[in-house]
């Protein structure tokens, strides 16, 4: 703490530059790739899940080489297709979702948009990454310790989270080390958010006031104030699991629950103050999620739109007010929980109104693009592909927030569907569109444009095709969570659905390889990139590509225009830059 | 009117070569010099927000205990061992005594500032062995974890606060150390001591709300039915 902003000479050593680093940029490389890491796992464990669903009968002797005791045979046991649930959706959610948008480029990026030379406290942020990444391994570490990778979901339910080996494989060791990485990942995200804050308000350049932020800025200062908020929560509820399964308190487990034939000891606690205390953190994450992807889009849609963005200050507004609305919602995700009908209704209601900002910003976004001349690059289309997605997940959302219909689709794939494309797939939309917007300004080249179309369009209409049709699954009754479908009579003639989705999962899963291929492939082989490629106006296209240790060197930028200043009239080019001088145009 | 709007060639010169005189815009400091680093109020501000995360902590603790209060019949709250009460006595003087250390920091009076820091990491260090040996009392009456839920969060609510004044304890013991070390240094230059003076600042912030959250605690587990 004692010193604030770092030295500005670069670090000599590697170990002191490239792995303990305590520089912004590296820092936030080192997040982007830990999600690189994390996502690959996400999707193969996800690939053996859709096999399972679609031939259940099938052995899949090489894939069991990955788990050669949970797989043993060479199938998939419906335990540990719930372990293969928990851990798909954990290490997305937390080590994807929440890892890549924040901790990757709002490490990179944020600073030097808002023109500082690095976080507040930058051995915080080397810390926080480092503890990110110790919650991954103990993550990990799950599927090797006996019993395996814990089964009761990325929601760790109680009692079932809470009672221990007894209750099913994974539920020992496992459940212990999840509790364990879960702690250390709202832990790190703590001094991250602390980080992003305190850079947002104190390390402003001149001249940066707060309307001249960049809308990814907003993001990431209310995605910080999220997690500073509902972090803590979360850590809370995860200590008194902890507690419970560990030192037999009775804080979730009630009295005289019977598993496995054995009455436990434990008396008198409520498995439903888990659900609370987990979705007043799991409401806000979800928008902790995709609030980056937001501000993301809208900073890439006025770019490529060459327009200024529509509603600057609504788009600020709405987005606090998203924020502030998550953390009163939370009770829609326990509608069939048994709450009072009075209390259904008021956060239903208060549910429903989140689509009022929701919906601010999708028509500001449609604004932006009115009669725009659209540049139809990756990134933008990335950031079109987000306002499709956020829409469409939006829909269902509005009919999951209705009391009456969710009471039926509740643990349906009707759910599956509506959180895969609005949360998953819409914040992937925006790391992908950051990713092909900023990989020059990180690398110093440019990303193949031919293979990032391709690899938009096959990603475009592969999760369509995969999330639409379970939709259909969910409004047909088929429950979420089940490895298989035999022994239902009404879900037998919904198979072929099962096939297709995977088919289509097979798919866009191969085109994430164009992905990777075109990132490795272009940090050394692409085409050289200007420092503004995008002729866009924020402070990043101002420095060299990739920026060098200390981002603007011994001066200080100083701002003197908004962030979205494009197609000026009267100005000769049709953007101006953040740091152009003040003259002739609008101040 | 349209004089010439920088281009792609000119952001060299813009970014890099001489500046032209800034208007005396709003938003944050920066300028010509070298980078500023985070302004003193950077700290309390960040320690502000900290201080609002640690609130939630405790805030999903205080709701998870309202919440199982109001469940069982096997809530049996035990009272207060009686040396809970020096303990609260003995936080509450350390606030004092670390308030009286910065108002003598603020006026230079150096060496006095550091004897009334000292005394106060003592208190903590006292505070921390009080609550240990409430624990041992606890115990020997055979009042452990999972007795009843009363105690589970008795012991988990001290252990969560004692943890979270450790913290703030080895800041203090730090400061103090390098108070003793350094004082010389802060005599002399006024910048050493602004900054001194607003890192204890800001630990004092934390002291004191930790001070307020074991009151807080205290009125919680013992006193409010
Ligand atoms: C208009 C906006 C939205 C509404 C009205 C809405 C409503 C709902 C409701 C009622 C549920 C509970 C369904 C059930 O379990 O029966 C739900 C689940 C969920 N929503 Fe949304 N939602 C909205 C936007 C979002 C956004 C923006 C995200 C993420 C970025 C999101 C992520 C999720 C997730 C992850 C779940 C399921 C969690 C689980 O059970 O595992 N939702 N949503
Ligand atoms: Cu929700």
């Amino acid at each position: 703490m004692t010193q604030a902003v770092a030295t500005h000479e670069p670090p000599r050593s590697f170990i002191r530059r490239y792995i303990f680093s305590t520089d912004h940029k590296v820092i936030g490389l080192q997040y982007l790739f830990l999600a690189m890491a994390a996502v690959t796992i996400g999707i193969v464990l996800s690939i053996y899940m859709r096999l399972r669903l679609a031939w259940p009968t099938e052995r899949w002797p090489l894939l069991a080489k990955l788990f050669p005791q949970a797989m043993a045979g060479g199938t998939i046991s419906p335990e540990f297709y719930l372990s293969l649930v928990t851990m798909h959706g954990t290490i997305m959610i937390f080590f994807v979702l929440t890892t890549a948008p924040l901790g990757g480029f709002g490490n990179y990026f944020l600073p030097i948009q808002v023109g500082a030379h690095d976080m507040a406290f930058p051995v915080l942020n080397m810390l926080s990454f480092w503890v990110t990444l110790a919650g991954f391994l103990v993550l990990l570490a799950a599927f090797f310790v006996s019993g395996g990778a814990p089964i009761s979901g990325w929601t760790a339910y109680a009692p079932l989270s809470a009672v221990g080996e007894i209750a099913g494989p994974g539920l020992g060791m496992g459940q212990n080390l999840w509790i364990v990485s879960i702690a250390l990942f709202c832990i790190a995200s703590l001094l991250g958010a602390l980080n992003f804050i305190t850079t947002t308000l104190n390390l402003r350049t001149k001249g940066m006031s707060m309307t001249r932020l960049p809308l990814t800025v907003w993001a990431w200062f209310t995605t910080a104030v999220l997690a500073l908020l509902a972090f803590p929560v979360l850590l809370a509820g995860g200590i008194l699991l902890l507690l419970d399964r560990v030192a037999g308190t009775s804080f979730f487990i009630p009295e005289g629950l019977i598993v496995s034939d054995k009455i436990l000891p434990h008396k008198g606690g409520s498995p439903l103050l888990w659900q609370h205390l987990f979705w007043f953190f799991g409401h806000p994450e979800v928008y902790i999620a995709i609030l980056p992807g937001m501000g993301i889009t809208s900073h890439v849609l006025s770019t490529f739109a060459r327009k200024p963005i529509f509603g600057y200050r609504a788009m600020v507004a709405a987005i606090f007010a998203i924020g502030l609305l998550g953390f009163l919602v939370w009770g829609h995700h326990m509608f069939v929980s048994g709450m009072s009908p009075y209390s259904a209704i008021a956060f239903s209601l208060l549910t429903l109104s989140i689509g009022v900002p929701s919906a601010i910003k999708t028509f500001n976004w449609l604004a932006t693009l009115y009669k725009a001349q659209i540049r139809f690059t990756v990134p933008m289309l990335f950031a079109l592909g987000f306002v499709s997605i956020f829409v469409t997940g939006g829909l269902s959302g509005i009919i999951l927030g209705q009391t009456s219909l969710d009471i039926p689709m509740h643990d349906t794939y009707f759910v599956v569907a509506h959180f895969h494309l609005i949360m998953g797939v819409a914040a992937i939309f925006g790391i992908f569109a950051g990713t092909y917007y900023w990989f020059p300004k990180m690398f110093g080249r440019m990303m193949n444009d031919a293979l990032g179309k391709l690899h938009f369009w096959l990603t475009f209409i592969g999760v369509y095709a995969i999330f639409i049709p379970m939709h259909i699954l969910g409004i047909a009754g088929h429950p979420r969570r089940y490895a298989e479908t035999a022994g239902f009579d009404f879900l037998a003639p919904l198979q072929p659905i099962h096939v297709f989705i995977t088919i289509a999962a097979l798919i866009t899963a191969a085109a994430q390889l164009l992905f990777f291929f075109n990132f490795f492939w272009s940090i050394w082989k692409g085409r050289r990139a200007e420092i503004n490629p995008w002729r866009a106006t924020t402070l990043e296209w101002t420095i060299p590509s990739p920026p060098p240790h200390d981002n603007f060197g011994p001066q200080v930028p100083v701002v003197h225009h908004g962030p979205y200043e494009y197609s000026v009239p009267g100005a000769a080019e049709d953007y101006i830059l953040q740091t152009a001088p003040p003259t002739a145009v609008k101040s | 009117m349209a004089k010439t709007i920088p281009s792609l060639a000119d952001i060299e010169t813009i970014t890099i070569g001489s500046r032209p005189p800034g208007r005396p815009d709003d938003g944050g400091r920066g300028g010509e010099q070298r980078p500023p680093g985070l302004p003193e109020g950077g700290y309390r501000l960040a320690m502000l927000f900290a201080l609002a995360s640690i609130s939630m902590l405790f805030l999903g603790f205080t709701s998870a205990y309202i919440v199982r209060q109001g469940l069982g019949e096997d809530w049996r709250p035990f009272s207060p061992p009686s040396i809970l009460w020096a303990n609260t006595a003995l936080l509450l003087i350390s606030s004092a005594t670390l308030h009286r250390a910065r108002s003598l920091l603020r006026r230079e009076a150096i060496r006095e500032s550091l004897r009334w820091l000292s005394i106060t990491t003592l208190l903590g260090l006292l505070f921390l062995a009080g609550q240990y040996e409430a624990w041992r009392r606890l115990a020997a009456q055979g009042i452990y974890l999972s007795t009843n839920p009363h105690s589970s969060f008795f012991y988990l609510l001290t252990a969560a606060h004692g943890a979270h004044l450790l913290g703030g304890l080895l800041a203090l013991a730090y400061l103090t150390w390098r108070g003793w070390r350094r004082q010389l240094l802060l005599m002399g230059t006024p910048d050493h001591l602004k900054r001194y003076g607003a890192l204890v600042g800001t630990v004092a912030l934390y002291w004191h709300f930790m001070d307020g959250l074991w009151v807080y605690l205290f009125i919680l587990l013992f006193l409010w039915r």
